[in-house]
């Protein structure tokens, strides 16, 4: 008996009571339909909170330079300068796991134009910070390098500092605007970032390069970096690689002894990402659980209906197996009409999920994504089911004694 | 002695309910050649129905061996059984044991299905089948559509589709008023004269009567056995059968 034929007759046997083959579908139906639409609300939410740390930036390390490590009170992080230029250079040319790395002084400085004033944090720096705080340019453009070469008097603004000093959506391209006391042309606005997690306003800040930074607010450019190094990593897998690497880099540069503690820190903004994102994997593992429950249900459900199947169709079984149908024939027969119900069951249940979820999107603007992968799993998985809860009543079947069964009434 | 289509060398068959045994059967040796028309005619309790399912491959002897055109089945699997019984033989039952809400031709595909005959062989052996038993024009009813005559011919077709050895019917007539009766029993003897043989159990001699030869049983044994020469089927309305 070939394949089409056995799904035909399994077919036909469902079709003659499509009500209670409904009936028993619902649980493979609801558990398929929860896990799709939980899933995809699930993956909606992780993928805002992706989101928002890639604003961030989320394969980012910022090195900051070491405290007072010999010897009593520790200064805490930043108070001694550790980190060189020539670390720089190391970090940038020797990690493979490194895409690009840029200084950070940073300074709170007024920044004046010829009626307003406003002071701000000053950050200098080199054109690869915008890629790695993942910040476009809105207005004009960044510095170049060779701006930072030859230390030129040009500055990138927040959209914070251009509303205070020129008021909204005024455009300070080509404007000269005041440091300190020295003179910059405005090249570019940076695009508005909006509030960290913390409150903190990202807008509210300024671009130079750091080698006028160094020359004009730090007093001169030696060996010492005297701010952060900000590093973004070739992709947020080679986050943590990238840390360990610049660790031993700096270490062996420091000349660090084993055992001490690192004259330097590093911190990593996708551990934090990894804590928000464990909160999300315990609600998936909470939604699995239930889900699997209801597909467990389900399956008893159609264990039920196939062994009451099997008590109905005796006599049809006992004439089968008078023509010719060896056990094997009835088991399998038995076997893909229990995989059909459930089947047809996850098949509805996915058409049910992705309703409700594209629904919930649109009623209440949450953020929804349907992963082909759930489906094709959530409909494997019923098929599982169907077939693991079917073998019992087609073995049953299988088994009966073909005069028994002619016999029966 | 040529060497029968059906040999039963000393079968025994003993139902075990507790401590109880039941010997349906107790050493029966039966020789049918080829080409007979054989009634077994026995009271119920007599064992009859025990012998039919044994040479019909649907039961297993306790005892003694079975040859079945050249193949010895007793000690064959479940599975070797089914495909003996769908190449070799063809059943006929008392009530029809047609599948319901499936049509004449479907019907009488099924063993052709289990056979592993592709759907076009399957319909033109079907739709000849019906044709023989003289319902052609009948073929895309379902069973509650077809009067009892009728779909004793159907099964007698699907019964004949994979042109078995032998035809098993038990008690083919026993749903049936006289008058069909005599139809159903003249396509058996059509089907006899084509060169199948036929094996009927029946508990009415005027249904033995159109067999070529007739063994009663009793009490597990088979207590006489005679050849004689068949009451001729004069079909009424049903058409005779053609080869």
């Amino acid at each position: 008996m070939n394949p089409i034929l056995t799904l035909r007759v399994a077919l036909r046997a469902i079709l003659r009571n499509k009500l209670r083959a409904f009936l028993t579908t619902l649980g493979i139906v609801i558990g398929v339909g929860a896990v799709i639409a939980m899933m995809a609300i699930g993956a909606g939410a992780k993928a805002q909170v992706e989101q928002t740390f890639a604003a961030m930036g989320t394969n980012i390390l910022i090195i900051l330079p070491g405290s007072t490590s010999s010897g009593g009170v520790k200064g805490g992080y930043g108070s001694m300068p550790t980190l060189t230029w020539d670390d720089l250079a190391a970090i940038r040319t020797e990690v493979p796991a490194v895409k690009s790395a840029a200084p950070s002084l940073r300074s709170s400085l007024p920044v004046v134009s010829e009626d307003q004033n406003w002071t701000t944090g000053v950050t200098g720096t080199s054109p690869e910070y915008f890629d790695i705080r993942n910040w476009p340019i809105a207005l004009g453009g960044a510095f170049s390098q060779a701006d930072v070469d030859g230390g030129a008097k040009v500055i990138v603004l927040g959209q914070t500092v251009v509303d205070k000093i020129y008021g909204p959506n005024a455009d300070p391209v080509g404007q000269m605007v005041r440091v300190g006391s020295t003179p910059f042309t405005v090249v570019g606005v940076v695009a508005r970032k909006g509030q960290s997690a913390t409150g903190q306003d990202y807008d509210d800040a300024a671009f130079i390069p750091f080698t006028t930074f160094a020359q004009k607010v730090q007093g001169g450019l030696g060996k010492f970096l005297q701010g952060q190094i900000m590093v973004e990593a070739v992709s947020s897998e080679a986050t943590s690689r990238a840390q360990t690497d610049i660790t031993a880099l700096l270490r062996d540069r420091h000349h660090v002894a084993a055992g001490e503690d690192d004259d330097f820190s590093i911190r990593n903004l996708s551990e934090i990402a990894d804590a928000r994102q464990q909160g999300t994997q315990t609600m998936t593992l909470l939604l699995a659980s239930v889900a699997a429950v209801s597909l467990l249900v389900g399956g008893i459900g159609i264990m039920n209906i196939m062994l009451v199947s099997v008590t109905e169709r005796t006599r049809e079984i006992g004439i089968r197996m008078a023509v010719g149908a060896e056990p094997h024939h009835i088991l399998t027969q038995f076997l893909i009409e229990a995989l059909s119900l459930s089947v047809a069951g996850g098949l509805i249940g996915v058409a049910f999920g992705v309703g409700t979820a594209t629904w919930l999107a649109q009623r209440f603007h949450w953020p929804v994504l349907v992963q082909p992968d759930v489906i094709a799993v959530s409909v494997g998985f019923s098929g599982l089911v169907g077939i693991v809860f079917g073998i019992y009543p087609a073995r049953k079947a299988s088994q009966l004694d073909p005069i028994d069964a002619l016999r029966f009434e | 002695m040529s060497e029968g289509v059906i040999e039963l060398t000393d079968i025994t068959k003993v139902y075990q309910t507790g401590d109880v045994a039941l010997r349906a059967l107790d050493g029966v040796s039966l020789h049918v050649d080829a080409g007979e028309f054989i009634a077994i005619m026995g009271s119920s309790g007599s064992g009859k129905s025990t012998l039919m399912n044994i040479i019909g491959c649907l039961d297993r002897p306790t005892t003694g061996t079975y040859v079945l055109a050249g193949r010895r089945v007793s000690g064959m699997s479940r599975g070797e059984l089914a495909r003996i019984r769908n190449r070799v033989l063809g059943f006929v039952f008392q009530q029809f044991n047609l599948l319901a809400r499936t049509t004449a031709l479907e019907n009488v595909e099924l063993p052709l299905e289990y056979g592993g005959v592709g759907a076009r062989g399957r319909r033109e052996r079907a739709t000849h089948a019906l044709e023989r038993v003289g319902l052609a024009n009948r073929m895309h009813h379902h069973p509650n559509q077809l009067s009892g005559g009728q779909q004793q011919r159907v099964a007698i077709a699907r019964a004949i589709v994979n042109e078995p050895k032998v035809i098993l019917a038990d008690e083919p007539t026993g749903a049936l008023d006289s008058r069909t009766s005599v139809d159903v029993m003249a396509i058996f003897q059509g089907l006899w004269r084509s060169g199948i043989t036929v094996v009927l159990v029946t508990h009415e001699a005027e249904v033995a009567e159109f067999a070529s030869r007739v063994v009663q049983v009793k009490d597990g044994r088979i207590v006489s056995d005679r050849r004689q020469s068949p009451k001729r089927a004069e079909p009424g309305q049903a058409a005779e059968v053609t080869a």
